[in-house]
């Protein structure tokens, strides 16, 4: 235990006099929370559409002044040629066409039914689908309001028509910041823990001094202990920040479920989170080596961990990666937990995961750390 | 001289692949002892060293240190040795002092002994005025002095340095010879590997590597005769010339 002590001494005296680590620690959270939710947002607006308008009818006219007034468009062009609108498409201004024929309101009138035609510029596939969701919603809409027009009473009540009416629980308002922010929060946690410590181990083997370490009697699980539990500490300290300081002060964002069960959860995480680093840093011999597979894995862990992407809608194999990747259950925990308001037993599967995940790179690390080559 | 031998080796080798660093060595060093361990870049002198401290798995031959077996003793054998290596190995991040007291700590001294200690250590080095200052700022001739002390905090049996003072100005090494030989007086043996043959001059006994082979082992003046030399530098020569292995 006295060993302990003076390890932990050691670290966090170095810590606390390294001004970029200590930058990083307060100044990485505030401003990736602040700026990252911000541009994270799946919620297209500004969609350009080129309108064709063969017809130049009132009904027309009223189709396009409705796509517009949703908000979601903005009017690119408006014109009646098709090639003019294609070039339009082909220098990227527009995302959308759409067509109305000529006589679209008189045959929509004589013959009940008419054609629209709408092509999508679906390099940008999600702003693509999301567009075309969106136009087709106000075309129903808008379909609905002519037939309560010139339909008879009688007539309308024949064709029953099932209305959805849509209710959002656990986020009522679609609010993507309260959906994004625990997210990105994971991210920043299981960043600031895995690079930090894996860089802080290779670093003491590049000046040589965990060669000086290696040759005392001290134990290796002293020393890996001494190495995480300072990063953890400010893994917790990173995640409290970010939870009060800017999810509270700056989002509004007030977790649903306890605290508690969130920050047992963090607690288990973060040991899991930095095994990783000091497994890392076991295979690892310099600096450079440690950023470029901490890198890799990153990347792994931010694309596969369902934060932008649902992990349902993955196909099997990448669901595989998935369900071996830490950051996974936790954006799934935190999110459960801050907007669903869940609590331990819903959440326990989580729990004996992350933390058999924690005992695997804890133990292989420890294992694989050598004081004798 | 005592006839304790501290470090006894035989036939001790360790290969990387194909390549023989360190070829069947052998040889005794006795308690209290001033054992240079001198031989050409490249010779194998720091495989050596890093087999004897416990850093390196030999490849096969047997060795005891302090008495405790190379291979199934390597704690016991940490505790009771101290170890500088070619390069530098304090914390350039913390203060004299604070170096000072972690070393000294995690050789599990006690609160007092750290203080006594410390306090000894920083009047013989005359650093009263650095304690606090962190270590990366001391010019390098005082690091290798405070390091080398740092290295005996522990009164370990056997202290083994890895050419301590390369790069050091010869008014500092003189000083850091000073310490060596108050340490040797106070029955720490020391092992030490240099490139400076006035260094090697100082020592008791001298072993001269070459190519992972001890080529010749006796005490300078011996050495002299037997290579009919006026110097340790024509020693060295005279059997340096033979290596086969160029220097890295």
């Amino acid at each position: 235990m006295r060993t302990l002590k003076f390890l932990l001494q050691k670290e966090f005296r170095q810590i606390f006099r390294n001004k970029i680590i200590l930058r990083m620690i307060i100044g990485l959270p505030i401003i990736q929370l602040i700026v990252m939710p911000l541009a994270a947002d799946f919620e297209f607006k500004n969609i350009n559409i080129s309108v064709i308008d063969h017809d130049r009818s009132s009904y027309s006219k009223h189709l396009t002044d409705k796509i517009i007034a949703s908000g979601y468009f903005v009017l690119n062009d408006y014109g009646n040629s098709f090639d003019k609108s294609f070039e339009q498409f082909q220098e990227d201004n527009a995302d959308l066409i759409i067509e109305i024929p000529k006589n679209f309101e008189l045959d929509l009138i004589r013959e009940n039914t008419n054609e629209l035609f709408i092509a999508v510029n679906a390099i940008n596939g999600t702003k693509a689908s999301v567009g075309n969701a969106y136009l087709n919603q106000i075309i129903t809409d808008f379909n609905r309001e002519i037939r309560l027009k010139n339909s008879t009473p009688p007539r309308l009540s024949q064709s029953s028509t099932i209305e959805i009416e849509n209710l959002n629980w656990f986020n009522p308002f679609l609010n993507y910041q309260s959906f994004m922010v625990p997210g990105i929060l994971v991210l920043l946690v299981t960043m600031v823990g895995a690079y930090m410590c894996a860089l802080n181990i290779v670093k003491e083997k590049e000046v040589g001094t965990i060669e000086q370490i290696n040759v005392t009697p001290i134990k290796k699980f002293h020393f890996i202990l001494g190495k995480l539990i300072p990063f953890w500490v400010i893994g917790i300290f990173v995640f409290t920040l970010g939870l009060f300081g800017v999810g509270r002060l700056v989002y509004d964002i007030v977790s649903l479920g306890s605290l508690f069960t969130l920050y047992a959860f963090l607690s288990i995480y973060l040991i899991a989170v930095l095994g990783i680093g000091l497994l890392i840093s076991t295979f690892s011999n310099n600096q450079q080596q440690a950023m470029s597979v901490a890198f890799f894995f990153m990347i792994i862990f931010i694309l596969m961990g369902g934060l932008f992407t649902s992990i349902d809608s993955m196909p099997e194999w990448a669901q595989w990666i998935a369900a071996f990747n830490p950051v996974t259950y936790f954006i799934d925990v935190i999110r459960l937990v801050m907007l669903k308001g869940s609590e331990f037993k819903d959440i326990q599967k989580q729990f004996i995961i992350i933390t058999v995940m924690a005992f695997i790179f804890n133990t292989l690390a420890v294992y694989n750390y050598r004081k004798t080559s | 001289m005592t006839a304790e031998k501290v470090i006894s080796t035989d036939r001790l080798t360790k290969k990387f692949g194909d390549f023989v660093a360190a070829d069947e060595i052998s040889f005794d060093v006795y308690k209290g002892e001033i054992f240079g361990f001198l031989g050409a870049n490249g010779a194998g002198k720091t495989t050596a060293i890093r087999m004897l401290c416990g850093l390196s798995t030999p490849s096969y031959g047997e060795a005891t240190i302090a008495g405790f077996d190379i291979y199934k003793e390597t704690e016991k054998i940490k505790k009771n040795i101290g170890y500088m290596s070619q390069k530098f190995s304090l914390y350039e991040d913390l203060t004299v002092l604070e170096n000072i007291k972690f070393f000294g700590g995690i050789y599990g001294l006690s609160d007092k002994e750290l203080k006594s200690k410390s306090n000894q250590l920083i009047e013989t080095l005359g650093m009263s005025v650095e304690a606090k200052k962190l270590v990366g700022s001391l010019p390098l001739g005082w690091k290798q002095k405070l390091a080398f002390s740092v290295a005996i905090i522990h009164d370990p049996k056997i202290v083994f340095l890895d050419e301590p003072t390369g790069g050091v100005d010869p008014v500092t090494r003189r000083q850091f010879w000073d310490l060596i030989y108050k340490a040797s007086s106070q029955g720490i043996t020391i092992f030490v590997t240099t490139h400076y043959m006035d260094e090697a001059e100082y020592c008791h006994r001298i072993s001269m590597m070459v190519d992972g082979k001890i080529k010749a082992l006796d005490t300078p003046t011996n050495l002299k005769d037997q290579y009919h030399a006026n110097s340790m530098d024509d020693v060295f020569y005279e059997l340096a010339r033979g290596a086969k292995r160029k220097a890295d």
